[in-house]
């Protein structure tokens, strides 16, 4: 083998420390290398030159480069390789820089360190073989799981280039819980007239597979190549007949037994229901819970007056497979229950404010919910108690959130800016009202944020006390509220009509199921982690999985948008190529030795292990061995530390390579 | 059903009722006490005010005794020393310089293991069933208004009795006796506590409020765990109605009374009358509903 | 609590109550539900704000640290798992040992009185405990009205109980508690 070395000063870098051009002196004497040169930076264009015209001229088969991290340049250098001919698999770094010149100070054994190690992979690239990177085809189709505000944009962005997506959405309707919300800070548009054309557009995209009142049960794969199993649930309607007209949910005789989810609890819905008027698809739902026929057989009178012959009793949850390259997960968030939680769950609830005790106590949605026209109460502000007109509302921020005893240690976000809406909306709505707000600090760091909360205090009247409650208790039809100022330092009772609390965003229940289904890394609060906190926030720890909203942490409509967009960028870019390419430094067996105890599978983290038949010319199966799917595996090398009879290797860091590398330091000694 | 019994300096003295209603409604659900031999004071609230170490080491020597006199269960049937020797073992145990301190000073080791129950776990252990099957007065119509006070639900993490704010196990004891408890909103407000003797106009503040609220929903009776809270709620409260005219007297018991009065006790027996609030009124009303059950 | 250069008071409240005063974000819950508070003259948040900004005589001489009854509302309702409550007791406890003058006079006379019955008889002993509150304080008069009904009913006794290992609780009591609160 003819092998070049090339040492990189970095500037001052190594320079400084390491004797450069001793270290190219020394490395010329190596055994089996040709050419060794050393330069101010390797990496800039004319370094790069260097070591193509080298490889040209000396006919170099390998290449070792003596300068930064393989972080920052292994890219570098193997791509100037290859284009001179060289396999990118025959390049080796050793790091000068990071392992040698940044942590010593004495520059003559910093030089002959800067020696050993360059030496060392001079002998293990003798026993580098060309590896050819490994190609994976893309299924060029999307999969958004969540048809909220974050999944509709990621839908139609992607849709709109052109690929199509499949949208799961576990309600019966998209929208989520922004279709909820009265209206949308800070600019108070109603939430729902923005929100619902872009509903329609989901719907009638020619691109968009909807698929509602369904979920994800099951995912296998990698990236670019998923095989998602989702289950359809029945909703007891044939959606390619129903027509919406509504007419069965008119009928439905079960009107008050079931309280309405998309209400929070404040009204009822019949046992065949549509979520609300707008809702897409417009395909209504039996509850079989409370359905009649389905608990004593009577009844059917939805499917009586079915223009259609929509309804279908015997319909079971279908499962249908689909196959797409990247997954989007927007699943979006729940609010934190109040209530008492059994001692082993570290959230115990804030029994002290009376929430599900006292009906006049209620959380943010509900609030929305009143508040909005297309709510119980049609917009009338009234309360959930005696339908009076409330002349005094307390709103206490931060329950459950900044909380470290009974919630969540973390800030939600979005408090703040809601809970200033809510005030608002209130004191638009009621103008000799009264409204209060308990706060410990302001966080309105958004665009026109901190204007809108001024808005509401300076304009609308709301006033602000910096201060928590205690204690709520009822007198007498009035909620006593127990509340300190502590800027005076003086006792705040208030009797108020109606409490709101603004309680803690916390992940969907069943989120951490969800993460698991996707192995995807998730937090001690069920929020979905990125890769990088900073430089990657839509992705996961799983390549061609994205995410965006408040599936990943407290976040506002805006910024859930911008993310949205963000990941279906990241699905557009993978869409890009038909082929994915992929490091090949990946495990491989050696099927002849191997016994097929397969504890490689079991240390595995990325179940990219799978069991291979061996047969004989007559299709006998002679024994069972295990098999390395190199689209899955990461190359960490668990499996090749496990394998009792040295069966498997990483392609790369073979056996040989390494002990080259250790032998020719020991030697040394 | 054989339990430690740790008195406390109250029992002994100023909630003799306490103490004889208890040892006497026993009795008749076969359960036995044994007292632990030499027991000292808990410290109460003084000796947590003076010295972090004594609040520790005082409750420890009688945890040390009882463990030494062969008990695994005591009871501490006042809310104070119970809250006191729940502490105690809880720091004991989680805070070795304190355990070594302790140590050091009672010149014993400490070793764990010992259950401390309260008033309402005790009734609990013998079974609320039990308690049923022994009513014998008709107490249907009697209002219960249960005040817990402070010491025996909070802090919530060491005691791990009910949940601080909205608590429901005193109501099950009662209702096993016949009678109905109420919902108010005091059950859990401090009725001014050590502070009877100091600054009494403290008490009797916040002791005002309890009573108005108890009454306010309608309730015939105030039944506690606590002799402080009983002693600030009884005690004291003529002198409330005396500075603050226009209130009813409302009777104040302990929850063995009340179980004592469903099982068809002796009323002198049970302690009843060494109240200061007269509870003649409410007995007279039991008598004329006593049924055979 | 990972602080170095902490000031020696701070220290002392850490080492008697396992807590860190700059847990505290200064809410007010604990002020807000205190039902003691209208008597205090600094809010309880207010005296822990004092001990975070370094005023230690400010927090020593507030009425609070001496009239918080001990009810645990503060405590099981904080936040950030902080105890007020305990912290008033640390800072009864540095108040007594740095020698500074209780700003309450009535509630720790009380609780001297009430020691010193424990330290002679191992219990509590009422007679003995309102004799030496009332000779401390010169209100010969208080509760007067309740002593007949007391007496006449049993409830207080005229000889202690004592215990068999008086000597033990002396030592005890002599050695855990300092200054002047003995």
């Amino acid at each position: 083998m003819r092998i070049g070395v090339f040492i990189c000063h970095c500037g001052e870098n190594i320079g400084r420390t390491v004797d450069c051009p001793s270290v190219a002196k020394a490395c010329a004497n190596f055994s089996g290398v040709v050419h060794a040169e050393d330069y101010k930076y390797m990496c800039s264009d004319p370094g790069q030159n260097l070591i193509k015209q080298a490889i040209k001229e000396k006919n170099l088969d390998a290449v070792v480069v003596g300068s930064c991290s393989p972080h920052m340049h292994e890219k570098t250098f193997r791509k100037a390789c290859s284009d001179a001919g060289i396999n990118p698999y025959l390049v080796e770094m050793a790091n000068l820089r990071e392992h040698c010149s940044w942590i010593h100070d004495d520059v003559p054994l910093a030089t002959k360190k800067a020696i050993d190690l360059v030496r060392m992979l001079v002998e293990k690239v003798k026993f580098n073989e060309p590896l050819i990177p490994i190609r994976v085809p893309v299924t060029k189709r999307a999969l958004v799981i969540g048809g909220g505000i974050s999944g509709i944009q990621a839908s139609l962005d992607i849709a709109n280039a052109g690929y199509e997506v499949v949208l799961v959405e576990k309600e019966p309707s998209i929208g989520g819980h922004m279709s909820q919300l009265s209206e949308t800070f800070p600019t108070l548009d109603c939430s729902q007239c923005i929100l619902t054309p872009r509903m329609v557009e989901v719907y009638q995209h020619p691109r968009i597979k909807l698929m509602s009142y369904s979920e994800v049960e099951n995912v296998e794969g990698f990236i670019g190549n998923f095989s998602v199993t989702i289950r359809k649930k029945a909703r007891s309607v044939k959606d390619e007949l129903c027509t919406g007209c509504g007419l069965c949910v008119q009928k439905c005789p079960i009107k008050k037994v079931a309280l309405s989810d998309f209400d929070e609890g404040l009204a009822t819905r019949p046992a065949m229901y549509v979520p609300f008027p707008q809702a897409v698809p417009n395909i209504p739902v039996i509850d079989r819970s409370v359905c009649t026929y389905f608990k004593t057989g009577k009844c059917q009178l939805c499917k009586k007056v079915c223009g259609r012959e929509a309804i279908d009793f015997e319909q079971q949850d279908q499962f249908i497979k689909e196959d797409v390259g990247a997954i989007i997960v927007a699943t979006g968030y729940k609010l934190y229950t109040i209530d008492k939680k059994p001692d082993d769950n570290p959230i115990k609830g804030y029994g002290e404010y009376g929430y599900g005790k006292y009906k006049n106590v209620i959380n943010g949605l509900q609030f929305e919910r009143i508040a909005s026209a297309s709510g119980p109460s049609s917009g009338e502000m009234i309360r959930p108690s005696d339908k009076t007109v409330p002349k005094k509302i307390v709103f206490i921020q931060c329950v459950g959130s900044r909380d470290e005893s009974k919630g969540f240690s973390y800030c939600s976000k979005i408090c703040c800016m809601y809970t200033a809406k809510h005030a608002m909306l209130y004191k638009h709505k009621v103008h000799d009202g009264e409204a209060y707000v308990f706060y410990m600090d302001i966080r309105a760091g958004g665009k026109n944020y901190d204007e809108f909360v001024r808005r509401a205090i300076e304009e609308d009247g709301v006033k602000y006390i910096r201060g928590r409650v205690s204690k709520i208790f009822e007198e007498n039809g009035k909620l006593i509220v127990k509340g300190e100022d502590t800027i005076a330092g003086v006792r705040v009772e208030i009797d108020a009509d109606m409490v709101v609390l603004a309680t803690a965003m916390t992940a969907q229940s069943d989120s951490s199921k969800l993460a698991q289904t996707l192995s995807v890394s998730y937090d001690k609060y069920g929020f979905i982690n990125e890769a990088h906190p900073k430089l990657k926030p839509v992705e996961t720890s799983t390549g061609g999985i994205f995410i965006a909203g408040a599936c990943n942490a407290p976040r506002d409509i805006p910024d859930s948008v911008s993310m949205a967009s963000a990941a279906a960028a990241k699905a557009l870019v993978l869409f890009g190529s038909d082929v994915l390419e992929r490091e090949p430094v990946v495990a491989k067996v050696n099927e002849a030795t191997c016994a097929g105890c397969f504890y490689c599978q079991k240390v595995c983290a990325y179940n990219a292990v799978e069991q291979k038949e061996i047969k004989d010319r007559q299709g006998n199966v002679i024994k069972v061995v295990a098999y390395v799917n190199s689209g899955l595996c990461q190359g960490c090398g668990t499996c090749n530390a496990t394998c009792p009879s040295k069966s498997i290797e990483l392609l790369g860091f073979k056996d040989d390579q390494i002990y080259a590398q250790i032998n020719s330091f020991a030697e040394v000694f | 059903m054989n339990f430690g019994y740790y008195p406390g300096c109250s029992l002994s003295g100023t909630a003799k009722e306490f103490n004889l209603s208890l040892k006497e409604v026993l009795k008749n659900l076969d359960t036995d006490l044994q007292e632990i031999n030499d027991w000292c004071c808990c410290g109460a609230s003084s000796a947590h005010s003076a010295s972090h170490l004594l609040a520790i080491a005082l409750p420890a020597r009688n945890l040390m005794l009882a463990k030494e006199q062969g008990m695994t269960e005591v009871v501490a049937p006042c809310a104070a020393c119970f809250n006191r020797l729940k502490v105690s073992q809880h720091e004991l145990k989680t805070d070795e310089h304190i355990r070594i301190k302790t140590e050091e000073l009672l010149e014993t080791k400490y070793s764990d293991g010992l259950e401390v129950l309260n008033l309402i776990s005790l009734f609990q252990k013998i079974g609320l069933d039990k308690i049923k099957s022994h009513n014998k007065i008709d107490i249907s119509h009697l209002n219960v208004a249960c005040y817990y006070g402070c010491l025996l639900l909070r802090p919530y993490d060491i005691l791990k009795f009910d949940d601080p704010e909205k608590p429901t196990l005193m109501e099950e004891v009662v209702k096993a006796t016949g009678a109905k408890p109420v919902d108010w909103n005091f059950k859990v407000e401090c009725c001014g506590a050590a502070h009877s003797i100091a600054h009494t106009e403290i008490v009797e503040n916040l002791s005002m409020k309890i009573l108005d609220d108890a009454v306010h929903h309608k309730a015939d009776v105030i039944v506690v765990a606590c002799p402080m809270c009983h002693s600030n709620l009884d005690m004291r409260q003529k002198n409330i109605i005396k500075h603050n005219p226009g209130r009813m007297e409302i009777p104040i018991l302990y929850l063995s009374q009340l179980i004592g009065l469903s099982m068809g006790l002796n009323h002198k027996k049970l302690g009843l009358d060494l109240h200061f609030i007269d509870t003649a009124p409410l007995i007279a009303s039991l008598i004329e509903k006593e049924v055979a059950v | 609590m990972e602080n170095n250069h902490v000031h020696p008071t701070i220290q002392k409240i850490i080492n008697l109550t396992n807590q860190d005063p700059a847990n505290c974000y200064q809410c007010g819950k604990c002020s807000a539900g205190c039902p003691i508070r209208d008597y205090f003259d600094d809010a309880p948040n207010r005296v822990i704000r004092f001990v975070q900004l370094g005023m230690y005589d400010r927090a020593l001489k507030s009425k609070a640290i001496w009239l918080c009854a001990g009810c645990q509302t503060c405590s099981s309702r904080c936040p950030q798992n902080f105890e007020p409550a305990k912290f008033m007791d640390a800072l009864r406890e540095i108040a007594a040992e740095e020698g500074v003058t209780p700003s309450d006079k009535n509630v720790q006379k009380f609780h001297k009185a009430f020691l010193n019955q424990i330290r002679n008889n191992g219990r509590s002993f009422e007679l003995g405990l309102i004799r030496d509150y009332k000779l401390a304080t010169g209100k010969l008069f208080q509760d007067i009205d309740a002593a007949p009904t007391a007496i006449l009913k049993g409830k207080i006794g005229f000889t202690p109980h004592k215990i068999k290992d008086t000597k033990k609780i002396k030592s005890i009591i002599d050695k855990a508690v300092k200054g002047n609160t003995k």
